[in-house]
């Protein structure tokens, strides 16, 4: 299972790159969309996939039986869910915002703070 | 239990949603905003004063003892960041009574303003990895607010990159988490640093490493990938800018400090040659960035670039010494570099423009201001006896002793570069006649109220750089004393989890 993990982590990571290379400032943030999943399937990876019970302690023990899921990982994913997914609701509104005002979605005319 | 430890995160979260709840009355935030910095203050230097007294405070959040819980942890260095982050809340706070407007304050500028620095204390203060990338986050999504506000066309264009290169560098230190994690199986910094100190696999990380310097390299600015910030900081309002060049960009040299003396140590000879040569490229790129400019905050801008490169040099160099003069830098610059970026905002108000062409006459009618201008503008420079001597004193006298000439050298031009930048701006906006296209009216303007509130920031932080100046020898020690706690890390390791390493 990790190998397939891992590579689908990898394309993730080249589509958002390769996204987030374009012009376009609407296939900028599908970009830092698809990046933060890729990052949370890394997590979800890196630390281990263990085919397991969910990790309950039975009542009077002091350790789990058996081979348990670590819960962390996932514990993880799920903040870093809940924060992508907020910052990435300011980052449409901001686009949307980006483009009533400057009324271009091209990232080659957004160049009047560079220089 | 030692409440101090998490009181200047509450403080500000308190007051950021009590602010909320005021919400109709612009006043009543005004208020509630000042007391609740002032009570930032006062809390930090509780921290500080309970650091110097047992070394680290520690508290296990919800009972749960490390590495299991989240812990909040005080050292030298977090107390020390926390007393600034408190100096600058109570300095922009008193500026935005007079600077902000009505239109941003109806946009949730003041609770904004206390969940950033909620958000900064708390990266300061966390003992934990992960719940360093969640106060990173809280941070970063009020930074994107405030920057924002007003909503002008060169607004949006900044915004577009901060936020993009932020998140980017989000990502990366979310993936470097999850490497981390799948390598050691904890997240307590203390834990991590004991497991790593025991493992072999020395190239993967390495590469986490690295993966940690790409991410923390794009918040504090550094070398390549520091681009967005002179693109976005002037754009906002200027208090917010004063706010951000004081506090946001420290955050990442901080994180730098902490995961590079603590977690990362094994291989200096790699990680810390890398970061020489990211702090000597920084210091040259922003200031030739800044000599290029005429714009009154873009110069500014390209300084806090150039200046990060100090305090990076601080760290590459990894002697006790280097270390002192890194977190004095730090000191400084979070002082200096607010206290300019408001100066220029009292411009701006005096004249309505922040182009340096347009600028001028200011000396002729505002004398005292000027010398205000020149403390911090000097002191940045690094002209004796003002702090910043003292801080590029001690990280180049550290150079010199580690022998790395090169580094040594450029750190000596571009001190003289900023001299240079600091001149530009004087000569243009102070010393010389008021352009005639210049509506001058402006400067007339009676010692109102108003502009009292933005004076007195501005001369409690120029005070502030001349008592460093003058009276280093306590500011000195204190620096001394946090890099003794960041050369030691089994400290830091014993006060977490209580075993020795």
């Amino acid at each position: 299972m990790e190998p397939i993990m891992a590579i689908v982590a990898g394309c993730l990571y080249a589509a958002a790159i390769y996204m987030m290379l374009r012009r376009s400032i609407v296939k900028l943030v599908i970009g830092l969309m698809l990046l933060s999943n890729a990052a949370n399937l890394l997590i979800f990876t890196s630390a281990g996939m263990t085919r397991g019970a969910p990790p309950l302690i039975p009542v009077g023990a002091m350790q789990p039986e058996g081979i348990i899921a670590d819960p962390l990982p996932q514990a993880l994913i799920l903040t870093a869910i809940v924060i992508a997914f907020g910052v990435l609701a300011f980052a449409v509104v901001l686009i949307h915002r980006a483009y009533n005002i400057i009324h271009t979605d091209n990232l080659d005319q957004m160049k009047d703070t560079d220089t | 239990m030692s409440p101090e430890v998490a009181l200047p995160i509450i403080i500000p979260l308190l007051t950021g949603t009590l602010t909320l709840l005021a919400w109709r009355s612009n006043s009543v935030q005004k208020i509630l905003s000042v007391i609740g910095s002032i009570a930032l203050l006062i809390a930090s230097i509780w921290l500080l004063a309970s650091v110097r007294e047992t070394g680290h405070v520690v508290m296990y959040m919800g009972g749960w003892v490390a590495p299991y819980g989240i812990t909040l942890v005080a050292d030298m260095l977090s107390a020390i960041m926390v007393v600034l982050t408190g100096m600058m809340a109570v300095a922009i706070a008193i500026f935005s009574l007079s600077s902000a407007s009505a239109s941003h304050e109806r946009f949730g500028y003041y609770p904004l303003m206390h969940l950033l620095l909620a958000g900064v204390a708390g990266s300061f203060l966390t003992g934990d990895i992960f719940n360093l990338y969640v106060w990173f986050e809280v941070m970063l999504v009020a930074s994107f607010a405030l920057l924002i506000l007003g909503g002008e066309r060169a607004q949006m264009e900044g915004a577009v990159k901060y936020v993009t290169l932020n998140l980017l560098s989000s990502a990366i230190f979310l993936s470097a988490i999850g490497l981390l994690y799948g390598l050691v199986g904890t997240l307590n910094m203390a834990d991590i640093a004991l497991k790593l100190s025991q493992a072999e696999n020395s190239g993967l990380v390495d590469v986490i490493a690295v993966m940690f310097m790409v991410a923390f390299g794009i918040k504090a600015a550094a070398f390549p990938l520091f681009f967005w910030l002179p693109a976005s900081y002037h754009t906002g309002p200027v208090a917010v800018s004063a706010l951000f060049a004081g506090l946001l960009t420290k955050v990442g040299v901080y994180a730098l400090f902490r995961v590079f003396t603590l977690i990362f140590n094994q291989s200096p000879e790699f990680t810390h040659q890398l970061l020489l040569w990211v702090a000597a490229l920084t210091m040259i790129t922003g200031v030739l960035g800044a000599a290029a400019q005429f714009e009154f905050r873009r110069i500014l801008s390209f300084h806090i670039v150039s200046q990060i490169g100090y305090m990076i040099l601080g760290l590459a160099l990894f002697t006790p010494l280097a270390i002192i003069g890194g977190v004095f830098y730090i000191m400084h610059h979070i002082i200096v570099k607010t206290n300019l970026f408001l100066i220029s905002g009292i411009a701006h108000r005096l004249l309505g423009t922040y182009d340096l062409k347009k600028l001028g006459g200011l000396y002729k009618t505002r004398p005292f201001l000027s010398v205000m201008f020149l403390v911090p503008a000097l002191s940045l420079a690094g002209l004796p006896p003002l702090s910043g001597f003292f801080a590029k004193f001690i990280v180049i006298r550290a150079g010199v002793e580690a022998e790395a000439w090169v580094v040594t050298g450029v750190a000596l031009l571009v001190g003289l570069l900023t001299l240079y930048s600091m001149i530009k701006i004087w000569a243009e906006a102070f010393w010389k006649k008021l352009p005639e296209e210049t509506d001058g009216s402006g400067l007339q303007q009676a010692m109102t109220p108003s502009l009292a509130a933005l004076y007195l920031p501005v001369i409690l932080l120029a005070a502030c750089t001349l008592f460093i100046g003058l009276n280093g020898q306590p500011i000195y020690l204190m620096a001394e004393f946090s890099a003794q706690q960041l050369m030691n890390p089994a400290g830091y390791i014993e006060a977490v989890l209580g075993v020795k390493p």
